[in-house]
Order: structure tokens, then sequence, then C-alpha cells
């Protein structure tokens, strides 16, 4: 498979991915092989601002036509924003994933970050899972 | 354990297809957007490839009698060749085995669609009440025949551009109603809502039938697009909306069930016993999110459960069918529990859409 992993984003095994914004946040969306995998995006459910997540704690929701499908928290942090602009155009996480961030968080610890994979170590990890 | 192919497995393949395991069988569930292939059946033509569901033919003398013991729609509805009918084939105690399309082609000869999943058990079925009832009729699995529907409002012209020589015999063709033109079997049937044929076919010539149907514009349409479609043509699904421990009452298949003539059927005996408690009812939701089977919903009048549900690609909400106690009323405002939220959905009849349009519930 043809690795399309943005080299900048940080991501989950859980493909979420991860992006270290200049304000001290990071954005979260879905991966463009999450969203492939998916098809369709119909709905989408962000957290509440202000909301306090431990790393992996399930926090958002998307649905495709086919399944609704868990977003993980891929660092603990305290949500800061949600796109709300998905709720109404949820296809635009299958046209432009890495554009469609769904929320953002502010760390509890700013090093965090550097725990998750690089989009090598993630393109690895989506060939595994394909076998 | 290994997949089961069609004919077509390669093909699918070739076109980009995303394969998944559907009961046992290697399927294409889409080539690309689940929901275009949707709209291009409302609005244009698509095919499908249902070779995976098996063609049964009965022959011998006696076919009629075996069959209206054997079903539960009256097969003497059946009055000319060609003519089919939509049944459910019961246990004795009332669940269905299976729902199926039966075509009368002469007294000696009925043709038999049935579900992929269900087949194997369904001729174990057949063959059995054939033994004790029966036992001159002959019952063959046509594992020769391959099956494509092409479904959607150009669908018949899109068919009769690549198979000129079907059109005189099909063109007269009513809904429900199917022709013979030499190795083809077509009939103007369908899980779609839409208008169009399903076509019989060998399987040796399947492949450059699909292909010929490509050239003219009609594109490959995948079981997720085939599952919204059915479901907004309020159309159930063997196994999700029925199965055998539930009677055709509550499956929303009263109407296909022949309790009013002297006939006896296998089941008769058991829904006559046992009134429904339970009714399908179709449902639209008023919040945000999307409906899915086995979520239960909660009434007035008790709680029931969704046997099918998505996003409708033709409404833009999301839509179900529902199993709910059978006071519940169309109109009414039920809660649907989704995740750990009681979302509002009204209960409206079905189908949510049919020829193209929705059918405008809200």
């Amino acid at each position: 498979m043809i690795s399309n992993t943005p080299s900048k984003l940080k991501n989950t095994a859980s493909h979420e991915w991860v992006k270290a914004e200049a304000d001290g946040t990071v954005s979260v969306g879905i991966t463009q092989h999450a969203q492939e995998l998916l098809g369709d995006m119909v709905f989408v459910e962000c957290p509440a601002v202000g909301r306090k997540l431990k790393a992996g704690e399930e926090c958002a929701v998307v649905e495709s036509v086919k399944a609704a499908s868990d977003v993980y928290a891929p660092i603990a942090g305290v949500v800061t924003a949600a796109n709300a602009a998905l709720d109404n155009t949820p296809e635009n996480i299958n046209s432009d994933p890495y554009g469609s961030w769904m929320f953002k968080l502010k760390p509890d610890n700013a090093a965090d970050v550097n725990s998750l994979m690089d989009a090598t170590a993630y393109q690895a990890h989506v060939d595994s899972e394909a076998h | 354990m290994t997949l089961k192919q069609t004919p077509l497995n390669a093909t699918h393949r070739a076109m980009g297809a995303k394969m998944v395991d559907f009961g046992g069988w290697d399927m294409p569930v889409n080539y690309g957007s689940q929901i275009d292939e949707h709209h291009q059946v409302r609005r244009d033509a698509g095919m499908f490839d249902v070779s995976h569901m098996r063609v049964v033919d009965i022959h011998g003398e006696g076919v009629r009698a075996f069959l209206r013991y054997l079903l539960a729609n009256n097969v003497d509805k059946l009055q000319f060749s060609g003519k089919a009918l939509y049944s459910c084939m019961l246990r004795p105690h009332g669940g269905v085995i299976d729902d199926l399309i039966v075509y009368f082609m002469s007294e000696q000869w009925f043709r038999i669609v049935v579900n992929a999943g269900t087949a194997d058990k369904d001729i174990t079925w057949m063959r059995e009440q054939a033994v004790a009832h029966a036992a001159q009729l002959k019952i063959t699995s046509r594992d020769d025949l391959a099956m494509v529907a092409v479904q959607g409002p150009h669908a018949q012209a899109k068919v009769w551009q690549v198979l000129p020589q079907t059109k005189a015999a099909t063109e007269s063709l009513q809904p429900f109603q199917a022709a013979e033109c030499g190795d083809y079997f077509v009939a103007r049937t369908g899980y779609t809502g839409e208008d169009g044929f399903e076509i019989i076919l060998p399987a040796t010539e399947v492949t450059a039938f699909w292909n010929a149907l490509h050239k003219v514009g009609v594109a490959p349409i995948g079981l997720g697009a085939r599952d919204t479609l059915r479901l907004e043509a309020g159309m159930n699904l063997y196994g999700q909306d029925m199965d055998e421990t539930i009677n055709p009452l509550e499956a929303g298949l009263a109407w296909t069930v022949d309790l009013k003539s002297e006939r006896d059927f296998i089941g008769k005996a058991a829904l006559l016993a046992n009134p429904a408690t339970r009714k399908m009812v179709g449902l639209v939701l008023l919040d945000r999110g999307v409906l899915r089977g086995h979520q239960q919903v909660h009434s007035a009048q008790g709680v029931g459960e969704i046997t099918s549900g998505s996003f409708s690609p033709t409404l833009e909400k999301s839509i179900a069918l529902a199993r709910m106690p059978k006071e519940v009323q169309i109109g009414d405002t039920v809660q649907v529990a989704i995740r750990d939220k009681m979302l509002a959905a009204k209960v409206v009849k079905y189908p949510f859409a049919r020829n193209g349009k929705g059918l405008g519930h809200l």
C-alpha cells in the first residue's frame, strides 16, 4: 500500500491523527485509512469543550452509512474546541481527512504527543492490520 | 474457511470493489462511494451481482399442489406463465425459514429464487417435504446459473441495448412477471424500489453480459447500497428483519400470508393459534444520529427493537424498520437508545422511498 500519511503528523493505533499546534494544543482527526475503512460519513459527534480526557478514553463517534466507530483520546488533556462545522458536513472527513479536525486538546503533558507513532510506524501498523 | 465466489469475482476486483465476507460469500460491498451508488440506482441505472442467490427449479406433475402446501402465500394467484409471487416458507411453528420469489412457468415447472445464506437449508427442507407429500417431483439447485439485477429508471432501456433479442418478449412485462428468452430468464422484479429487471443466465455468459452493461453506462453497485435501497423501499432482509424465531405476521409480511382460503399450508395452524402482539413500523430519527439494528425503542406501549436501520441517502435522514408492540400508532414519537442517549424518532408508514423519490414523511 502506498503511504499517504502526512509526515508531520503523529498517529495512534486506533487510527486517530494528532497534530501539535503552535498554541500548545493538539488537533485530532481520523486518518485516511480509517475513513477509507468506514466509507461515506453521515454523522459526527465531538466531545464537549472543557471535558477532561484520559489517554485512550472514548470521546467521539463517527458514523458512516455502514457502521459506527468510536474515536479515542490520543493523549490525556482537556478539550478546548470541537469542530461544529462537521455536524453539517461529515463527508469532509472522507474528502479531506487531514483537514477535518474533530477536536482540540490541551495536553496534560506536552511531551505525551512524542510517544505516538510517526508516519512510518503508523504505515507499518496499517500494513500489519491488513494481514 | 474459504469464501465462496460468484463467476464475477475477478471482475469486481478489477473494477475496484471493496470485497467483504457476506454470509460465506466474497462479495463487493462498494466500488467507491456507497452513497453515490445508491443515487445512481434511484436516478439512472445500476447493476448488482446477485449470483450468490440460488435458483431452484421444481419439475414434475403436481408442483402447484405441493407449493400450495409448502408456501405461506397462495400459488393459486399465479395463473399465467411467467407470473411471480413473493412468499415466506414457514416451519410448522410459524417461524420463517426463508423469503423467496416463486415463478409459475408451467404446471410441470415452477422456479424459485431463495436467499444465499439459507439456500442449502431451504433445499433440504423442500426435499424433505417432497419426499413426504410429492415424491414424484424433481428439485434441482441450479448452480450452473448466475443472476444480475439491473435497477433504476433507465435499467430496462439499458438491458434492451445489450440484449436486443429480449425486447419483444419483455417490453410488455408488468411488475412481478418474467419471460424466458432463450438462455436468459428476464424478470421485472428487484430489491431496490426502482423499476428494472433481474436476469438469470448461464454462469458462463455472465461476465460478458456484465461488461456489456458497463459499456452502455450501467454502474456496478455493491451490497452496501443494495441494503440502503431495500431499506428505503421497505423490503425485509432475511436474518435481520425476520428469521426462524419470528412469524411473518410480526415481520410486516401479513400481506403475503393467505389465511382466508381453505387451503392448508405449513405453519398455518400456528399462525391462527398465535395472534400477533407486535408489528413492524417505520422510524425516522428526529434527532441527530444513525439508527441501527438491535437498538432498543421505548414507547408508551412498551419496548421494541430496530431490526434494520441506516442513513437514508434519498431522505438525508436516518430511517429504520422496528418491531414494536402492536398498539404503537403511526405518528407517535418514540425514544431510541443510542449509546448513552435517548433520541427521539417518529413512527411512520413505510416504504420511505420509491421510484426515485422520498415519500415525504416529515
